[in-house]
């Protein structure tokens, strides 16, 4: 023990020695032996897709885990100080220490609690995040290098079922259920009120989300998210693979942001969770491994959401003008793709993080009242104009920008004929009990 | 009571602008290292510079030029503690030019409050506040200072902080 302790480097070397030598041949001996084999099983879809749906979801798991330690971080420089760096080099070790944590506290049931529910509830909640990635298109087509110039390619996505976008919308839906059934199996009324609070709060987000993914459907014409992303990558305005949803329904994209933010339980609208800083809310009588996975849950939903606004509006795999990366079907360019697909999702997640620390949060009228007096008109609004340009046959973009422009400043407009007031209650409380509120 | 609300402008109407100019600031300081640099203390490796002369940390018993404990055991300080986290016990002292001297002094520093009203009490200048903060123990009976740990304290900071004033030891 004292060896290792004045040795460290040199035992670790040697234990790498060790163990990824013989890891190495037993690498090269089975792909010597079964190489036809696996190359045969490669070229296959559906075991291609198995293999993808590992390593997307140890990839995920992994990304889960340090977004704690992301999140850490840029709050700390936003609020002038550094985030964990003690553990490991620049704190890189924090999600580790957290993770062991987590494993080794006590786990407490309450007594009186609905058994199956309060076990359940966790589970639901991370388990519906999850699957929301089988129909993210993370790197187009591709072939090995093994298959034929005229074989089928395969595409680096998970399953590419016909009805991606409405099997994305009907998992996301699933998510209420957990937070529902932690708050009500809880047998604590806070728990259960924050729990309800949260459900109304995705409930009432999931109609302007699911509107603006109408657009963009309506937009493509096609359910199936490596459509959607295939038709941005035609060109306009002479740039090749500018053909992005956002360059078109900047509004839809907004408010596609706004209602992830919401369905995430994020800032500004976390009043779920601030109920849980301050008094108690869905998760309170969770502890160790069930509270984890809440919190992972929630990290789950945002790169959820983040991978899904990336593929609908902002072009998913393609960077305009470069078009070995958008159309050649080779494994490094797929490779490339999948880091561009991650990069964007990457940029996305630390727009929210800032979000989060740049905005107080709601309260939970204004949430309710922003979420269907303004989002839930200016999205209806919106996929009304973009029928209405297909129908008419007038050209795209254009009509689409000028749409988006007027639809804007009309809201605007509405918002300054209430006195600026968007959620507040001050037009109402003058009408209703003659309280004159004195301007300024 | 009437509640002025001041009017917002054109384009705080619009809300949108605002955000983005809040994060603006927002990003500002992400990215603005240098006034990290300046703010942040790293602990332990980097300690807080503290007005020595002023700061209250742990007691000391001082020691007067022939080494004995200074104090006389008047009960002023224990008297004077709001905490009550002083217990001595006075005897006769063996010393000619002194009428008593403490047998116990104990001090438990987890009840104190840190105040410095047992050295502002002192009438010879025998109790003292030093500069020493980082105080750790195992239990709390380890964190109960008797005499002779006041006294080793006091053999660490002499150099650190000397004593106010001369050690009164006769009464002229």
């Amino acid at each position: 023990m004292n060896f290792f302790k004045a040795h460290p480097i040199f035992c670790v070397f040697c234990a790498l020695i060790l163990v990824g030598l013989p890891a190495l041949f037993a690498v090269a001996w089975a792909w010597a032996a079964w190489h036809e084999a696996i190359q045969q099983a490669m070229a296959d879809q559906l075991y291609f897709s198995v293999f993808l749906a590992v390593v997307v979801f140890g990839v995920i798991m992994g990304a889960v885990a340090y977004c704690i330690l992301l999140e850490r971080k840029i709050s700390a420089w936003i609020q002038d100080r550094y985030g964990p760096n003690r553990v490991g080099p620049c704190g890189l070790l924090q999600p580790i220490a957290d993770g062991l944590k987590f494993l080794l506290k006590e786990d407490i049931i309450p007594a009186n609690v609905d058994k199956a529910l309060f076990l359940l509830a966790p589970w639901m909640i991370f388990v519906v995040a999850l699957i929301g990635f089988a129909i993210i298109p993370w790197g187009g087509e591709f072939r090995w290098p093994w298959m034929a110039d005229d074989a089928e390619p395969l595409t680096a996505q998970v399953s590419s079922i016909d009805i991606g976008l409405l099997y994305l919308l009907a998992v996301s839906s699933l998510g209420v259920y957990g937070v529902v059934l932690g708050g009500w199996s809880s047998n604590n009324k806070y728990s259960f009120y924050g729990g309800m609070r949260a459900a109304a709060q995705m409930l009432s987000y999931e109609i302007p989300m699911g509107l603006c993914i109408l657009v963009a459907i309506l937009m493509s014409g096609q359910l199936r998210l490596e459509g959607i992303v295939a038709a941005q990558s035609a060109e306009l305005l002479g740039v090749s693979a500018l053909n992005w949803n956002v360059c078109y329904y900047p509004l839809a994209a907004l408010i596609l942001f706004i209602t992830a933010l919401a369905e995430a339980n994020r800032m500004p609208f976390d009043l779920a969770e601030s109920e849980q800083e301050l008094v108690g809310g869905y998760h309170t009588e969770y502890s160790a491994m069930k509270l984890a996975l809440f919190f992972l849950a929630e990290y789950a939903h945002m790169i959820t959401a983040s991978a899904f606004m990336v593929a609908l509006f902002f072009g998913g795999y393609l960077i305009p003008g470069w078009t070995w990366l958008n159309e050649d079907t080779g494994v490094a360019a797929m490779l490339c793709r999948m880091a561009v697909t991650a990069a964007k999702i990457f940029g996305f997640i630390v727009l929210m993080m800032v979000v989060r620390w740049t905005l107080p949060r709601f309260r939970f009228d204004q949430l309710m009242r922003l979420g269907w007096k303004w989002l839930v008109p200016i999205s209806m609004i919106l996929v009304a104009a973009q029928t209405v340009i297909i129908y008419a046959d007038w050209p795209r973009w254009p009509a689409a920008l000028a749409a988006n422009v007027l639809i804007f400043l009309a809201a605007g407009f509405f918002a300054a004929a209430r006195d600026g007031k968007i959620t507040g209650r001050q037009s109402s409380l003058r009408r209703r009990t003659g309280v004159s509120v004195q301007r300024a | 009571m009437q509640v002025r609300q001041p009017t917002l402008t054109t384009t705080e109407r619009l809300y949108l602008p605002q955000i983005l100019g809040g994060m603006k600031t927002t990003l500002r300081h992400m990215f603005h290292k240098r006034l990290r640099d300046e703010t942040v203390v790293q602990y332990p490796e980097h300690k807080r510079v503290l007005r020595k002369e002023n700061y209250r940390g742990v007691h000391r018993l001082n020691r007067d030029e022939q080494g004995r404990v200074a104090c006389v055991a008047c009960f002023m300080c224990e008297t004077a503690c709001p905490a009550h986290c002083i217990h001595i016990e006075g005897a006769d002292s063996p010393w000619p030019d002194r009428e008593k001297y403490p047998i116990r002094f104990d001090i438990d520093e987890l009840r104190c409050i840190y105040c410095g009203m047992c050295e502002e009490a002192c009438p010879v200048d025998a109790i003292e506040l030093t500069p020493e903060y980082q105080l750790v123990g195992h239990s709390r009976d380890e964190m109960i200072f008797d005499k002779e740990k006041l006294l080793m304290v006091y053999d660490r900071t002499r150099g650190e902080k000397p004593r106010k004033s001369p050690p009164i030891t006769g009464y002229e």
